[in-house]
């Protein structure tokens, strides 16, 4: 059995911050568990998806991959308005998409715990932008959460649902990544009862928001708003530790920094820390409370100055003329992750304490080193359909692309990602793009991009005759952010049957008249659709149909049969190396090779190859 | 009980996040207060993976610039790219066995000497544990356990306040049937390699 149902309490174990909340939610009874997947999200859903289909006789609650962040939110809520307790997560980007039913949501409130995961991700490591999600809790009025780590993450995610429950309002959960994707003991307590039906009483003055409802529900969310607050004034999740009369005001991460930082100073004696865990609505009292203790205050805060204004608004009001700081030249950055040197420099700055560290090394001498950006996998399908695409327009069209894997078609030598600003804006974007330059257009999507949503914009495309070309990748799953099933796959996330939802059939539907499915690696067949698609006048879709290769050889392994470069036939042209730039070949005395340890025989690159030199290993004999 | 930084650095597959899961267990096993922090996700696709490993009571979960009392690097090239994370005083344990990046293989740059660039590190660290790690995996019969024999090394010289037997025991645990032994097996090569480095 996995360590996550141990049932019993005592028990101490190193989890991932995202396996911290799967227990978390496990202890608090969780029902119903929506999400869409997204860096650092993903181990949450990924986890409840394990251990559902690991042990189905242990687990109770019910779990899906939904198609996207608006429909889990919206799936979530009828669920907890239905009376289960019900946990949503997403990525801070996702929060965008589902912050339609959140807003209302919080008007009418909820009939069960709900707790909404937001895992944000300053410095981007796998993101599109480093949105601070903290605006949300102010946006929605909703009360929010904010964990330093995995043990907190799991007592937050416990309380989330009580807390929710007490207010009858979601409560949002605020993570980065850092804590995400950090591991740090964890002691169980129990399993909680799982409640897993539930009765929906109809109050239409309640859960139907039209303007005269609403107009009531909001000072109902004002009311509760006032209440969180006095809870978050008196919670023991927002703790001053330390004394002294300097101030620092801290949340999330951070917190685990400014404490080895006034370690490392020897400072503990001379500062005050509040820590804001129930960081929204802000325990104003306490706050005025702090700043009249001391004499001078640093707010650490990752990404956007959201404390520290509300506590110079604070100080104005009350009068007081102490000097607070946190963003600014020489203090903190309003961009990127914060980390235990510059947190514990910047204090040392501000407090005026001295501090002989270690010194960098000078590196400046440092020989040149190649670049590893990520890549492609070998016998990826996409890189196929990125050559077919360009053999027929060549370097003059316009890509549009999407979020996914194949965003890594930026990269050159394929270089056929030309805009990207969210999930499904390739196939929005392109209309805009053809009717504003005039030039040929080939966009790119995932199959569970398109489904998650891209289809509307497939339609505003169709009904207003836009002119342009867009590419399904259809891989069968969810690669980027770890093979999860998605509509077009034949199981749901419960293991049980369902029905295979065709891409041809839903693009047909749409009202597309022109779509061709190819098999990318019968590149000469792919180059004619491709070329056929292109012409068209108005909207056509190629569908690039082929397994990711990583997925199918988990689902089914079947043996790889690598291919080789026939050395008396390669005369050096290259193109195998230069156009596909495939991770399994390399450049030796002039000639390609291949190692067949990295190969798995997708034969791309011999369809290429203009001597035929490109041959399976064992053809070769 | 003293703090030590354990940067872990490696290419996407090198098995780097589970070198550092299994440390970080065999940490709290021992009873020493450990945080361990890792980066998924887009980073992976042939990317470079970089993970940390902090012992005896930091709460931070990563390392900062300078900061690093041990890197553990899995391929050369990445352990001249990570030595913004090292001091004068920092011990280096690498393989020497290159995995050129694509950009090599297209001729975008060249990949440095290996010889220079060991050469390069040792005069700027404190001390530098360097060997063909990848073969020890080969000859412990998994050419996947490269994080094995690296774990050893780390446990042979980095001084670490968790008992070899505990690391063992996390590794047998978590280790498929058929991969025991030759996990062990790669552990210990890496553990000789580096003791008579």
């Amino acid at each position: 059995m996995d360590k996550l149902l141990t049932p019993s309490a005592g028990q101490t174990h190193l989890l991932l911050g995202n396996e911290a909340i799967v227990r978390g939610a496990l202890e608090a009874g969780v029902a119903f568990a929506t999400c869409y997947p997204g860096t650092p999200s993903s181990e949450v859903p990924d986890t409840l998806y394990r251990l559902r289909k690991e042990s189905p006789d242990k687990v109770k609650y019910y779990f899906e991959y939904s198609t996207n962040e608006k429909v889990a939110m919206e799936c979530a809520a009828g669920a907890a308005v239905g009376g289960l307790r019900t946990l949503c997560t997403m990525k801070h980007v996702g929060l965008n998409v589902a912050a339609d039913p959140l807003m209302t949501l919080a008007y009418t409130g909820v009939n069960a715990g709900m707790v909404v995961l937001t895992a944000d991700d300053p410095s981007l490591f796998s993101s599109q932008n480093e949105q601070d999600n903290r605006f949300y809790a102010r946006l929605s009025g909703l009360p929010m959460l904010e964990p330093a780590g995995p043990a907190e993450l799991k007592a937050m995610t416990v309380y989330g649902f009580k807390l929710s429950e007490e207010l009858g309002l979601p409560v949002l959960l605020r993570t980065t990544t850092r804590v995400n994707h950090a591991r740090e003991s964890v002691t169980f307590a129990p399993l909680g009862k799982v409640k897993t039906k539930a009765e929906f009483k109809k109050n239409p003055f309640r859960f139907v928001t039209v303007p005269a409802v609403s107009r009531q529900l909001h000072l109902k969310l004002l009311k509760s708003y006032e209440q969180a607050q006095a809870i978050s004034e008196a919670s023991d999740l927002n703790p001053i530790t330390g004394k002294g009369k300097l101030g620092v005001i801290v949340s999330g991460v951070s917190a685990n920094y400014v404490q080895d930082a006034l370690d490392d100073l020897g400072a503990k004696n001379q500062v005050k820390v509040l820590k804001l865990g129930l960081s929204w609505p802000l325990p104003e009292k306490k706050i005025v409370k702090f700043l009249k203790a001391v004499e001078k205050v640093l707010v650490v805060e990752e990404l956007e100055p959201i404390v520290e204004q509300a506590v110079k608004a604070l100080a104005q009001q009350n009068r007081l003329d102490l000097p607070i700081a946190g963003k600014g030249p020489g203090l903190f950055s309003r961009a990127y992750e914060y980390n235990p040197r510059l947190v514990r420099d910047v204090i040392a700055h501000y407090f005026g304490f001295k501090y002989k560290g270690t010194t960098a090394l000078k590196l400046d001498d440092t020989p040149n080193l190649p670049g590893r950006p990520p890549n492609l996998c070998p016998g990826c399908p996409h890189r196929a359909t990125y050559y077919a695409v360009k053999q027929v327009v060549g370097d003059q069209a316009i890509h549009p692309t999407d979020i996914g894997c194949y965003t890594l078609g930026l990269l050159p030598p394929i270089s056929m990602a030309d805009f990207v600003i969210c999930m499904g804006s390739s196939v929005s974007s392109s209309g805009g793009l053809n009717r504003a330059t005039g030039k040929k257009v080939v966009s790119f999507i995932g199959d569970s991009t398109f489904f998650h949503s891209g289809i509307t914009g497939l339609i505003n495309a169709v009904h207003n005759n836009h002119d342009f070309t867009l590419v399904i990748l259809d891989n069968g799953t969810t690669a980027m952010t770890g093979h999860q099933p998605n509509p077009g796959v034949d199981t749901t996330a419960m293991g049980d049957p369902t029905t295979h939802i065709d891409l041809e059939g839903v693009v047909r539907g749409l009202g597309v008249t022109h779509v061709t499915t190819i098999k990318p690696f019968k590149v000469r067949a792919s180059i004619e659709a491709i070329k056929e698609a292109v012409d068209h006048k108005g909207v056509s879709v190629i569908i690039s149909k082929e397994i990711c290769p990583l997925f199918g050889r988990r689902i089914a392994p079947k043996s790889r049969k690598p291919f080789q470069v026939n050395l008396d036939k390669c005369k050096g042209h290259l193109d195998c190396i230069n156009k596909v730039a495939c991770p399994a070949m390399f450049k030796e005395e002039g000639k390609a090779r291949i190692n067949p340890l990295q190969c798995i025989g997708c034969a791309l690159c011999a369809q290429i190859c203009p001597e035929n030199a490109i041959l399976p290993v064992k053809a070769e004999g | 009980m003293k703090t030590q930084r354990i940067v872990n650095v490696g290419v996407g597959g090198q098995g780097n996040l589970l070198a550092s899961n299994l440390l970080g267990q065999a940490a709290l096993e021992a009873g020493v207060p450990v945080v361990v922090s890792e980066i998924h996700g887009m980073a992976q696709r042939g990317g470079v993976v970089e993970s940390a490993v902090l012992l005896g009571g930091a709460k931070s979960p990563i390392v900062s610039d300078a900061e690093a009392d041990i890197i553990v690097s899995f391929e050369p090239v990445e352990t001249l790219r990570i030595l913004n994370k090292a001091h004068k005083g920092t011990l280096v344990i690498t393989n020497t066995r290159p995995l050129p990046p694509f950009t090599v293989a297209i001729g975008q740059a060249p990949y440095p000497k290996p010889d220079e660039a060991i050469k390069f590190i040792k005069k700027k660290v404190g001390r530098l544990v360097a060997f063909d790690g990848q073969e020890l995996a080969e000859k412990a019969k998994n050419p996947l356990s490269l994080n094995m024999v690296l774990l050893g090394a780390l446990f042979a010289v980095g001084e670490l306040p968790v008992p070899v037997k505990t690391m063992k025991k996390m590794i047998k645990q978590n280790s498929k049937e058929r991969f025991v032994e030759a996990n062990l097996k790669a552990f210990d090569l890496g553990f000789q390699a580096a003791a008579g480095n």
